[in-house]
């Protein structure tokens, strides 16, 4: 299914939801509305002729300085048609949440923990948001562009 | 550590020292901690072809409370500290750590807010291996010169 | 009414059968385990914020720094992300030999697998013999790019060198005998009733679950799912080759022993084919800003001087936009989501670490299984910390 009909079959059900479609290099790339983006998973996922059973991976970015802040991708497969899909939605920078997509897809759940631990985005509805790689004590999230490379200095006494 | 306490300091140790450090030279045994990609050119080194055993290490023993050489293969990262301390602790005296490759020397290529920058900041390292991997040969190498260091070693200080 | 409880006991990180530094907190009910978290990020070394300040091809390095047991995989699949985003056509010959280093790598990683596999599980032979033919590999690495381990030998647009004289006989060499010591490690495990009753049956998932946990490589062909992006989605001419995608019936310990074991013949089979059907040709593309120039040139000419100048200390400036590539490494889809912003230096560098994914479904895994079995679905899973960490 080519961009055309996959951006009409979606409007059909979220006449609201995207905001920008997209092809570049061959990658077909939607950007959604932060707010539908769990109805949207869940019809995409459960679609007969869609049918993105699979997902790829799920990561932050930061877009620092600009606004909205974060962005979360998500890249979707079909298993059957081969065909392959990017997801991003938007999120602000003070406060940043979405809603999580393990109920659709289980493997979301690492990923998810993830991009909690290294950009501090919270995905509302996940079963265990906790840190992942880092120490539960950490403080700050590394992978926001205004964290140093070799980390903060801590209280004096502590090495960095 | 029984024998410089029966002894004091008020005798001739030469020879027994030269017995003692040979002894521990030749059956040093590594606690396996293996931590990153040097780990796999230490297993490769403990491997037939290297073959470590024929510098008396003959096992890597899981547990480092019957091991008295510590080999650093690898990062060590700010999560993985204290557990690495906790097991230099663990282990009884004698013991001898080996810093092996640039990561566990100095940090290595990566100098960032996760990784401590060099593991002598925690534990005192008897030799550096450098490399990204320290070929096998290397590991070997740097195994023989701690067989040298022991060898100096004097009774009275350990 | 006697009241029991569930013990909670700790693996790890410093433990023989992880693998590396992976902590698991056990649940215990008696020797069945209940639960398995795994407790993970001792080998976090914040390479993907590393990357950012570096250029495209100082990421090379650290790509091969990822998956340690399968270092020309890794970058392959880094160097593949940056020529799409480039949009940058290879030459066969570039191609055909990046297949060849791959499947070699493939095999070496498999080998590697299978020997502290089933060491984990009691079995200690086996890890002397397949370290010979690992280390018989890595030997034709280094005489390619001087490291056996971290090779960083594929460039953006091509390699950095030619194959060295010597180094096809000695390929050759090892292929001819390749099979026969498959044959030997089938021999020591494949009928033996200790391993069909250590492996048979044991953590089992089913084909739907595989999905939908994304999970992929051979723990997931092992579940009856023929997938292989080798076949599916063909890359670095992939398709010009013929080989059969393994897959196994059950889903357990030992389909996934078997898929892998099949995967090493089949690898050894295409390099086979990668050495006799070898295009003659340049081994990088031209684009003189991005890729560097050979060195007699840079030696001769003085525009080859500065662009080797060029690239080596500011980079090149990348296209802005974002671009997703995955290959078949052997542990997994591995993937690399590159976003430039138009400047030489990546955004925002992504790995789709197909070790993390596989072991977040550990704790699906284990339930219900015994104590021991869980060193063995550890070992089956073949991860390597440093790409569940990165």
């Amino acid at each position: 299914m080519d961009l055309d009909g996959l951006v009409s079959k979606v409007k059909e059900n979220f006449p609201e939801s995207i905001l920008d479609a997209s092809t570049f290099r061959g990658e077909v790339t939607l950007h959604l509305r932060a707010q539908d983006l769990l109805p949207i998973c869940r019809f995409l996922h459960d679609d007969r002729e869609l049918s993105y059973d699979y997902l790829t991976d799920l990561c932050g970015v930061d877009y620092y300085p600009q606004e909205p802040r974060f962005q979360v991708s998500y890249h979707l497969r079909a298993m059957r048609t081969r065909h392959q899909l990017r997801l991003k939605v938007s999120l602000p920078g003070v406060n940043p949440r979405v809603a999580s997509v393990v109920s659709v897809w289980k493997g979301a759940n690492w990923l998810e923990r993830e991009a909690f631990d290294m950009f501090g985005i919270t995905f509302d509805g996940h079963p265990d948001l906790r840190r992942i790689l880092l120490t539960p004590d950490w403080e700050g999230h590394p992978l926001r562009k205004d964290y140093p490379l070799r980390g903060q200095i801590k209280a004096a006494g502590e090495e960095e | 550590m029984g024998i410089e306490t029966h002894l004091g300091n008020n005798v001739l140790t030469t020879s027994l020292e030269k017995l003692v450090n040979w002894a521990r030279r030749s059956s040093l045994w590594p606690a396996g901690f293996g931590l990153a990609c040097c780990a796999l050119e230490m297993i490769v080194t403990a491997a037939a072809r290297y073959d470590l055993a024929r510098f008396g290490m003959e096992v890597f023993r899981p547990s480092p409370r019957q091991a008295d050489l510590m080999i650093v293969a690898g990062t060590v990262t700010k999560k993985m500290l204290p557990a690495v301390v906790r097991i230099y602790e663990q282990m009884p005296e004698p013991k001898w750590v080996i810093a092996m490759g640039a990561c566990a020397s100095t940090g290595g290529i990566f100098d960032t807010y996760a990784t401590v920058q060099g593991i002598d900041q925690y534990l005192p390292v008897d030799v550096y291996i450098p490399g990204c991997p320290p070929r096998p040969e290397a590991l070997i190498y740097g195994i023989l010169k701690l067989h040298e260091k022991i060898s100096k070693e004097k009774l009275t200080e350990r | 009414m006697a009241k029991t409880e569930t013990m909670i006991i700790n693996m790890g990180p410093q433990h023989p059968s992880t693998h590396g530094v992976l902590r698991v907190i056990l649940e215990l009910d008696g020797e069945v385990a209940v639960n398995a978290i795994p407790d993970i990020g001792f080998l976090h070394r914040g390479l993907e914020k590393l990357a950012e300040s570096k250029t495209y091809h100082q990421c090379i390095p650290l790509t091969d720094r990822l998956d340690y047991v399968a270092g020309m995989s890794n970058n392959l699949a880094y160097v593949l992300a940056v020529e799409k985003l480039l949009e940058i056509e290879v030459p066969p010959r570039a191609q055909a030999i990046r297949v060849l280093l791959c499947e070699l790598q493939r095999i070496a990683s498999h080998l590697f697998w299978l020997g502290t596999h089933a060491h984990d599980i009691g079995a200690m032979t086996p890890l002397f013999y397949s370290l010979r033919e690992r280390d018989e590999i890595l030997f034709l690495f280094e005489m390619v790019c001087g490291s056996r381990l971290t090779p960083s030998y594929f460039r953006v647009g091509g390699l950095a060198e030619d194959l060295p004289h010597g180094f096809e006989a000695q390929c050759r060499e090892f292929i001819k005998t390749f099979p026969s010591r498959v044959d030997e490690y089938e021999t020591l495990l494949t009928m033996n009733k200790i391993w069909m009753r250590r492996t048979q049956g044991v953590g089992v998932i089913s084909a739907e679950e595989a999905i939908n946990w994304s999970l992929s490589g051979p723990i997931l062909r092992a579940s009856n799912v023929n997938w292989d992006i080798r076949k599916a989605m063909p890359y670095s001419g992939y398709d010009n080759y013929e080989f059969i995608v393994p897959t196994g019936k059950n889903g357990d310990v030992y389909d996934r022993y078997l898929v892998r074991l099949m995967e090493m013949r089949q690898s050894n089979e295409i390099v086979r084919q990668v050495l006799a059907k070898m295009p003659a040709g340049e081994v990088r593309a031209e684009n003189p800003k991005v890729v560097y120039p050979p060195r007699e040139k840079v030696q001769e000419s003085i525009e080859a001087l500065i662009h080797h100048f060029h690239i080596a200390s500011e980079g090149f400036p990348a296209p802005q936009g974002e671009v997703y590539t995955s290959i078949e490494s052997p542990k997994g889809e591995l993937g690399f989501y590159l976003i430039s912003d138009g400047s030489s230096k990546p955004w925002r560098f992504r790995v789709r670490p197909p070790s993390f994914v596989n072991l977040g479904a550990l704790p699906r895994l284990v339930k219900g299984m015994l104590i021991a079995d869980v060193v063995a679905i550890i070992g089956s899973i073949d991860i390597v910390l440093a790409e569940v960490d990165r």
